[in-house]
């Protein structure tokens, strides 16, 4: 292809400044959320998105399930859903945040409907399906009975928020990168001030003052996968969400926990299928009949192992059990699954490879559900599954849809290679310490959604942004106006602009393929000390060698290099975590050879990482360091 | 007889069709180019012309670029031929793919 002149106007170190009281970093769900609650309390809002509010972010293309929700139709509590969420995994969960969710997650619901937002079966497609409530025409998803995740139609979702926010008078610059942010008297740890910002499109600089900052940037990524030629499968989450406002609070001397938490599954390893696009009986495919390659079922079996004999009862919970978590492993909350020893029978001969998902087996209500409205509504299925593959001939009620999880038949159970692992690709994931104003440990600087610690789902990050908006703008409604250092100003304008100043060197996709060579060497499974401290040091000559050959020759590439800088201090972050961490855990998938004692008590803790004067600090905390969930959430929410 | 001739190409970064455009269909409302989350696609410099897939290796392919065309058939989503889900008729054991 010959050279095109880049098509936007150039704006290279032509500046501007606002002022505002409450700066969203983060335009997706939770940053939309966050600047509607703000809004809503009288102050002046700014959201900063790297691409296009009316559908960025992970949940900006869809969502298919509105999960952990107590509601009037369930006798489920708050306390137990988030007794639920912390036993499912060892105790390293946001509790906090969870509990904070599972209060306002059905008032949030309500308010996504008020704004335009579509949650019920208004066009009676479902009526009397099994899922279904007739009078309030809810749908259900995993547990029939118990009724704690609604099925809703998720790709109105983001369009509705954006439109909300404009109808607010929320100030939106989409296409501009946050790049750091700003502290007051340039000091690491003090008050966050604003951020600064790049627009991606013509690299103008923008400087944000605000008395009150929320970072809604998500959590990292990429950090031990990255091919482009695998494209839209080596991240789980959008590719451009890598893990910038992690970085940038670091750099500004925030507590992070968590950060050694690592996984190995087939979701962005690269090698697996469109999501969602292949057979297979997890979340948005509940409760799939699988079948092998002659017709066969694979059984069904509950938490007690007893094979179950119809369909009604994968969406039921088993005698003397509580309700149906969402995806937990633990024998509490555990959700009917294919037989755990599928993958023994296949070897034995006893199931031929390879599996389907047989829909056409399916009741039709059910049938509908999983291909139409939860493939359809979950983001990356309207156009990519649904309209894909029935323009290819794909039919639901004929067609079998081959699984590529060959020996687990489960998704989500499936592991990929051990050294392709994951960091923020998907479920919780190391994130920002919080206080019960999800305020982090800089004053000023607040957050939500995934920027969390140990934080996960839609549900949780509407919520959680909802919540964070009216805090920081409480906040701001007393603070004093910010002032910002022109030296702070003009180093990160340097360090912004550097990759335009040279005229080659090295690209941005090798770079991130360098970091996560390194990762997958030195910090993958199982770890030891001394590899962890070689790949600290292999991670530090990227930083000082190679960074600085880093070189970008249009505003675009210049987003993706900074974005790969920003990788590079996650994968940083990462190991100051790991290294912290003398024992192993099972649920953080953390195994030392030279700490093998798996979970001691006396580890069952948060390890907090933060730069203190440039050098990485380590602390911990309790791991049920928020207290009285009930107490706390009354004397913080705000709420009458 | 004339000379024949060839010329140095660049091998092409792969996938590089995440979206086909149909240039009869589409008038280059650059709709699609706005919504990008990746940002892959810049407006044709010919007015009413198709965008041009400036950054086809970064494309997410969640097809809100699809979803936002106003013209049918005007963009297509067109899945990496190596990420091809394969299915199975149930009554004839007939094989498709993507």
């Amino acid at each position: 292809m010959p050279s095109i002149e880049w098509p936007y106007p150039i704006r290279y170190q032509k500046g501007s400044e606002v002022s505002t009281d409450v700066l969203i970093l983060g335009g997706g769900v939770a940053g939309c959320f966050a600047a509607i609650s703000a809004a809503k309390k009288g102050v002046k809002v700014i959201i900063v998105e790297k691409g296009a509010t009316i559908r960025s972010g992970a949940g900006g293309a869809g969502c298919d399930h509105w999960v952990h929700t107590p509601n009037p139709l369930s006798k489920i509590t708050a306390e137990e859903l988030v007794a639920y969420e912390l036993e499912s995994n060892g105790w390293y969960c946001n509790g906090l945040s969870r509990y904070i969710a599972a209060r306002e997650s059905y008032d949030t619901l309500l308010e996504l409907e008020k704004m335009g937002g579509k949650i019920r079966d208004t066009e009676d497609e479902f009526k009397g399906a099994e899922f279904r409530d007739e009078k309030t025409k809810f749908l259900f998803a995993y547990d029939y009975e118990n009724k704690i995740h609604f099925r809703v139609w998720g790709t109105t979702f983001k369009p509705t928020l954006y439109k909300e926010c404009k109808r607010l008078g929320v100030k939106i610059y989409d296409r501009t990168m946050a790049t750091s942010l700003l502290t007051q008297e340039d000091q690491q740890g003090s008050k966050v001030v604003g951020a600064t910002g790049l627009d991606v499109r013509t690299g103008e600089f923008i400087i944000f003052r605000a008395k009150a900052t929320i970072n809604c940037l998500s959590r990292h990524q990429r950090n031990f996968v990255f091919s482009s030629e695998l494209r839209g499968l080596s991240s789980f989450r959008p590719p451009n969400i890598v893990g910038n406002g992690h970085a940038m609070a670091w750099r500004a001397g925030a507590a992070f926990t968590m950060m050694e938490k690592t996984s190995a599954t087939t979701f962005g390893s690269g090698y697996s299928f469109p999501s969602y696009g292949s057979g297979n009986p997890f979340n948005t495919w509940f409760p799939c009949t699988m079948v092998d390659a002659n017709g066969k079922e694979i059984p069904w079996v509950d938490r007690d192992g007893r094979i179950l004999t119809n369909i009604s009862e994968r969406t039921r919970p088993a005698v003397g059990q509580k309700f149906l978590g969402e995806r937990s492993m633990v024998y509490n909350y555990r959700k009917p699954q294919l037989i755990p020893d599928l993958e023994e029978r296949i070897k034995r001969g006893e199931f031929i490879l390879p599996l389907y998902a047989d829909l056409p087996s399916m009741p039709e209500n059910e049938r509908r559900a999983i291909w139409g409205l939860m493939v359809g509504e979950e983001g990356k299925t309207k156009i990519p599954i649904l309209q894909v593959y029935t323009e290819a001939g794909f039919d639901p009620n004929k067609d079998l849809l081959q699984g590529y999880q060959f020996l687990r038949g489960d998704q989500m159970n499936e592991v990929g290679h051990p050294k392709e692992r994951t960091t923020g690709e998907i479920a919780d994931a190391g994130g920002l310490v919080v206080d019960w104003d999800l305020r982090t440990t800089l004053e000023g600087l607040y957050a939500a959604g995934d920027a969390l610690f140990a934080s996960n789902y839609y549900y949780h990050a509407a919520t959680t942004g909802r919540y964070a908006g009216r805090k920081a703008a409480e906040y701001a409604l007393i603070a004093e106006k910010p002032e910002t250092l022109k030296k702070q100003v003009n180093d990160e304008k340097e360090r912004v602009y550097a990759p335009l100043r040279r005229k080659d060197g090295i690209e941005w996709k090798e770079l991130n393929a360098a970091i996560c060579r390194v990762m997958q060497n030195y910090c993958s499974e199982p770890k030891n000390e001394e590899l962890m401290k070689i790949g600290f040091l292999w991670l530090k000559d990227v930083e000082d060698n190679e960074v600085i050959k880093a070189y970008a020759d249009n505003p675009h590439k210049l987003m993706r290099t900074l974005e790969v800088i920003d990788i590079l201090t996650c994968s940083q972050m990462v190991i100051h975590a790991s290294l912290a961490r003398k024992a192993s855990s099972t649920f953080l998938n953390f195994m030392r050879l030279d700490c093998p004692l798996l979970d001691p008590p006396e580890w069952h803790k948060w390890i907090t990482i933060k730069l203190k004067n440039g050098e990485a600090d380590i602390g911990e905390l309790p791991i049920d360091f928020w207290g009285s969930l009930e107490k706390n959430y009354k004397a913080h929410c705000g709420l009458p | 007889m004339a000379k024949e001739k060839a010329y140095a190409t660049p091998n092409v970064v792969i996938p590089n069709r995440p979206v086909i455009f149909d240039s009869n269909i589409c008038n280059g409302c650059n709709r699609c180019v706005a919504i990008c989350l990746m940002d892959v696609l810049i407006p044709n410099l010919k007015k009413g012309k198709p965008p041009i897939i400036m950054y086809p290796d970064e494309c997410w392919y969640d097809g809100c670029c699809v979803l936002e065309c106003p013209r049918s058939g005007a963009i297509k989503m067109n899945h990496p031929l190596m990420q091809r889900v394969r299915f199975k008729r149930k009554d004839t054991g007939e094989h498709f793919r993507v």
